[in-house]
């Protein structure tokens, strides 16, 4: 019999998905956002590419994979806006990458520690995208909104944790 | 060296990332400056296809989806009510005659008015009806995707509307496929007149989502429920089309000494389900806006005679209606009867001749063309246009 041994947190909770997977459920999470508001407006405040980016960093723990991932997925969701090409992209790159970097520190496994990085993460995300949007594409009407930022990141996170549970079912140890 | 590499991977990887795309948006944000307009240079247009092509047609299936469902529903639930819809319509298009009438002599004469002063008047001559299949999936960008592209002939910077009113623009065309850039978008503009006071202003999106025009200042005219309609100063949009309803004035602190004049559109912008996009337009009136135009002004005209000879006409009096305060009851008959309404009655005939009444033989003795016997035969008269009197 096989035996398994674990030298480091990262081997220990390190998951691999199938490829299909991986290009699937960025796909469809761009397609949902981008299908759902026509259904009921208000729905525009969720950010489903964003969870799925902190899904797929938090679980193969690789900072690298989360930054080509993020970026991947910001880009993939600029091309449908009038925005340049690479304010999501640049936004979700840095939040892929601290994603999977803390990934190592705490167990993403855990109810708490998921509601409180997709929490922190979106309101991360919402920072970078008005620093990109007011400093580098010069939009000087960008405005940081507080309380709907905040509201913002309670919907996402309510919506995230049982996404999370829906990926864990696809994810296997590698 | 190579330690360095390998035990700062990460992090390099990042930068290296974000480095990257931070110099593609800088060389796209000095591209639209130097075009002038938001427009896509012809890379990132054909990212942007990419993107657009993998989720349209995903978009359009769904869409089809949804709209088979909401027939099943309307055919067999919502007919019940199309009876009395039709009735209220029916209504509605009665009434909107009546009003049509009303303005028609009033546009005929401003036409008039812009002849004489050379004005091109742009009208809507062709249009193509769109279904919304999707949207830009992100707050920061108020766009969404019709089912119609390049190849239904939409082409970018056409303007959309409803029936309601302006909707937006076209952005960016794909085969079958279009982006509309909505009015409430921050990178949207349109000219726009204040329909009273006719104060010309620009209309603007903001980033929550309002449609503004914050580059007039402060005017004691400007009131809350002025109606709003395009300029046609922008090239884009038709003169006259409706935009919205001022909703709010307040001075603006980020651009002062500029007032924000919240506007509601007339449109509803989160629920757009078809639009109309302006395909041609022409300085004529369309031929069938001109057959109604002089069928309105026809009855118009027919309603202004028919004023006029009910005013030099006797009035008939109704006996049911309420007497006016003031006015003097007539006076009651020797016998206590009210007394009869008056009928206006014609003189007798001092100098009968055959136009006299009473005096032309009945149509049934009469035959079509045989001269009367013993009469003498007169050369036609040249023809009078009707309803001119005779000599």
């Amino acid at each position: 019999m096989a035996e398994h041994s674990y030298t480091s947190r990262q081997e220990l909770d390190q998951y691999a998905f199938h490829p299909a997977v991986t290009l699937l459920v960025p796909v469809a999470a761009v397609l949902l956002q981008a299908v759902l508001p026509r259904l009921w407006t208000r729905l525009i405040i969720l950010d489903l590419p964003l969870i799925v980016v902190i899904f797929f960093a938090l679980s193969p723990r690789s900072p690298i994979a989360g930054t080509v991932t993020g970026t991947f997925i910001g880009l993939f969701q600029d091309g449908l806006t009038s925005l340049p090409l690479g304010v999501n992209g640049i936004a979700k790159a840095i939040v892929g990458y601290i994603a999977a970097s803390l990934g190592f520190a705490v167990d993403a496994d855990n109810l708490v520690n998921r509601v409180a990085i997709n929490f922190v993460f979106c309101l991360m995300q919402s920072l970078l995208l008005y620093l990109i949007e007011h400093f580098l594409v010069g939009n000087a009407d960008a405005h940081l909104r507080p309380l709907y930022e905040l509201l913002r990141a309670v919907c996402n996170t309510v919506v995230a944790v049982p996404i999370f549970f829906m990926l864990d079912t696809f994810r296997h140890r590698d | 060296m190579d330690s360095f590499f390998s035990r700062f991977k990460n992090p390099l990887v990042l930068v290296a990332f974000v480095l990257l795309q931070t110099i593609a948006l800088a060389v796209q944000v000095q591209n639209n400056e130097v075009r002038g307009n938001e427009a896509d240079g012809p890379r990132v247009s054909r990212l942007r296809h990419l993107t657009v092509m993998t989720v349209t047609p995903i978009e359009r299936l769904l869409h089809g989806g949804n709209l088979n469902v909401r027939s099943v529903w309307s055919n067999y639930v919502d007919l019940r009510h199309t009876r009395q819809q039709n009735r209220d319509l029916q209504q509605e298009v009665a009434r909107l005659r009546q009003e049509q009438a009303a303005f028609a002599e009033d546009a005929e004469q401003g036409r008039r008015v812009q002849a004489l002063l050379a004005f091109k008047q742009q009208y809507i001559a062709s249009t193509v009806a769109a279904q919304v299949i999707g949207t830009s999936g992100s707050d920061r960008s108020r766009l969404v995707y019709i089912d119609k592209g390049s190849n239904d002939g939409i082409r970018p910077d056409q303007p959309v509307m409803t029936p309601d009113g302006v909707v937006g623009k076209v952005r960016d065309v794909f085969p079958h496929t279009a982006q509309l850039l909505l009015i409430n978008d921050p990178t949207a503009g349109a000219g726009v007149i204040l329909q009273s006071t006719r104060i010309r202003g620009i209309l603007r999106g903001d980033a929550s989502g309002k449609v503004l025009i914050n580059n007039l200042t402060a005017d004691s005219r400007i009131k809350p429920g002025e109606q709003v309609i395009t300029s046609g100063g922008d090239g884009v949009f038709p003169r006259g089309l409706p935009v919205g309803v001022i909703t709010a004035i307040a001075p603006d602190p980020e651009h002062q000494p500029y007032t924000a004049i919240t506007i509601k559109p007339a449109a509803d912008l989160a629920r757009l389900e078809e639009v109309l996009v302006v395909t041609g337009t022409q300085s004529t009136l369309p031929a069938l806006a001109q057959q109604d135009a002089d069928s309105a002004l026809a009855t118009a005209s027919a309603k202004r005679a028919a004023d006029l000879a009910a005013e030099r006409l006797p009035s008939i009096h109704d006996d049911d209606a309420p007497v006016a305060p003031g006015a003097v009851a007539p006076a009651a008959t020797p016998d206590g009867k009210p007394p009869l309404p008056i009928v206006p009655r014609p003189q007798p005939t001092l100098h009968p001749d055959k136009y006299t009444p009473g005096t032309t033989p009945s149509a049934e003795d009469l035959t079509p063309g045989a001269p009367k016997a013993g009469a003498p035969v007169k050369a036609p008269e040249a023809a009078k246009p009707k309803g001119e009197p005779q000599p």
